[in-house]
């Protein structure tokens, strides 16, 4: 079976990435610390021509310990932080036949992936939009919102529920839900540090004394190098999120679509959800990659083209809907059943 | 130097033995888990006729035979229960061309339809339909990976060691079934 193969190569794959942005995480915080001790060290350096004693590095210090205990704590906490932000509630005692029907949809898709069955959670919000969260598949939640529920069929659902799944089975939940809480993390944290630093009154500025000269302008290089990391930081890392999740949804959509042998289906939820799309309330950025579609209704989602493809969470939704149509086509096609044309 | 060469092949030559052993042997298990899986749903499936028919019964007096045919199905697929594959497939096969005849002809009462025990029945019960299908589904591919790994050489030649033997697929024959008219029983009126 190919779709094995592809399904070991992109867990690994996963892993690997998972991985790698803890790292970079981790780096980023170390390289913020320790940068702005070797700025202060050498400011100090050459204010004294080089008569300086050892500085203990205790920004480098805090600031790594601090950035190591968050990205443990995302890793062990994200998926509750992202259901609590979005305000899901989790539906152990179903009343209504649509409430019902979503949890068997869940059983269902569950039984199909061979997977152990996720919790379900129901976020009450207008907008049509679904997100898996999760560490693996055993601590995986999959959350619809009641938008959802009252405008797709049962077999959509289990098209929209098959794609989150999908999300499920390859571990994109796990590589997607960390990049969420890091991400928020980096853009809380640089916001802070740097308005800390325009309340000090800049560190360097007016400071400017001869002597010392090659180290001040070592100190200066450091310093401006580091304020660049702290602006860019949030920016670039949104981009990476961006490009980690748009590859993952086709492939979610693939794996939605051999789950439930149906790929029409979600081509036509897809249809759905974007024509009755409503401002969401509940749903916010940081959350926004997690979801089937983007929940923020941004318009480079729409487009195609270099700057789309940066900024956009999601592929665009036409080429979603024309890639399962295609799959829908051979299906037919491979069981002789193709109306005549 | 010969020796070395020869200990070297030989050790890596039982390596492969092992770990090709154990790959069927983990395949083989989660066949037969998957087949499990089906049986879970097929045992929740009889259990939940008899109510189905005792809540339509009074409302369907015209319509004994279809209510009987679904009756007799369950009773033979119950007893097929220990079969093999093939008996449990063509059994079950009937008992799902039965009940779909049967909500062909539930969709004829209205009063049915709008009773709200009715339609957690039939909700259930065609949740459960549908996963028959998908852990049909999953035990055929878990099955067709397990055959196609002990036909293949290498791994062949240990297929005989690991006792492996080619499982079984579950094929729909039943004509019957495969014409099942698509119901739609989800609960909404068709939207745009």
């Amino acid at each position: 079976m190919t779709a094995g193969i592809n399904l070991f190569e992109q867990q690994a794959k996963n892993r690997r990435l998972t991985v790698a942005w803890l790292a970079l995480f981790i780096l980023f915080f170390a390289w913020l610390g320790f940068g702005g001790d070797l700025a202060l060290y050498l400011e100090a350096a050459s204010r004294t021509e080089g008569q300086v004693a050892y500085r203990f590095p205790w920004i480098g210090i805090v600031v790594t310990t601090i950035a190591a205990i968050t990205a443990w704590v995302s890793w062990r906490k994200g998926p509750q932080q992202v259901l609590w932000s979005t305000g899901a509630r989790e539906l152990t005692n179903p009343e209504t036949v649509e409430e019902k029907q979503l949890v068997n949809v869940v059983e269902e898709m569950a039984i199909a992936a061979g997977l152990p069955k996720p919790k379900v959670y129901v976020i009450d919000d207008q907008d049509p939009n679904a997100f898996a969260t999760g560490r693996d598949a055993s601590t995986a939640c999959i959350a619809v919102t009641t938008g959802l529920l009252a405008v797709v069929n049962r077999e959509e659902l289990q098209a929209v529920v098959a794609h989150e799944m999908g999300h499920v089975r390859n571990l994109d939940v796990r590589l997607m839900t960390l990049i969420a809480s890091l991400v928020g993390v980096i853009v809380v944290l640089s916001n802070g540090m740097g308005r800390m630093l325009r309340g000090s009154g800049g560190l360097l500025g007016g400071r400017g004394r001869k002597g010392g000269g090659g180290l001040a302008v070592a100190a200066l290089i450091v310093f401006v190098l580091w304020v660049i990391t702290l602006i860019l930081a949030p920016i670039i890392s949104r981009i990476m999120a961006m490009a980690v999740s748009r590859d993952r949804e086709y492939l979610a959509d693939a794996t939605g679509a051999e789950l439930t042998r149906n790929p029409a289906a979600l081509a036509s939820a897809l249809e759905k959800i974007e024509t009755h799309e409503a401002p969401t309330t509940h749903i916010k950025e940081g959350a926004a990659h997690l979801c089937i579609a983007d929940p923020l209704g941004r318009d480079v989602n729409l487009k195609e083209g270099r700057l789309a493809d940066l900024l956009a969470t999601h592929p665009p939704m036409a080429m979603r809907i024309t890639r399962l149509k295609g799959m829908a086509f051979q299906q037919l096609k491979a069981a002789g059943q193709l109306p005549p044309t | 130097m010969g020796a070395i060469l020869f200990l070297i092949i030989l050790v890596i030559l039982v390596l492969w033995v092992v770990t090709a052993y154990n790959g069927l042997i983990a395949l083989k298990n989660q066949t037969v888990n998957a087949w499990k899986q089906i049986d879970v749903q097929l045992k929740r499936r009889h259990d939940l006729i008899p109510n189905l028919v005792n809540t339509v019964k009074g409302s369907m007096d015209f319509e004994k035979e279809t209510l009987q045919a679904v009756i007799d199905a369950r009773s033979k697929a119950m007893a097929s229960g220990g079969g093999g594959v093939k008996e449990t497939a063509a059994a079950e096969g009937m008992l799902t061309g039965a009940l779909g005849k049967l909500f062909v002809v539930m969709e004829r009462y209205p009063d049915l339809k709008s009773s709200q025990n009715v339609r957690d029945l039939q909700e259930e019960l065609s949740s459960t339909e549908n996963k028959i299908a998908f852990a049909r589904q999953l035990y055929n591919d878990v099955a067709t990976g397990y055959n196609t790994k002990q036909q293949q050489f290498p791994t062949n030649l240990v297929a005989g060691l690991a006792k492996a033997e080619i499982a079984e697929l579950w094929e729909i024959e039943d004509k019957a079934e495969r014409d099942v008219p698509t119901v739609d029983l989800s609960l909404k009126k068709p939207q745009g």
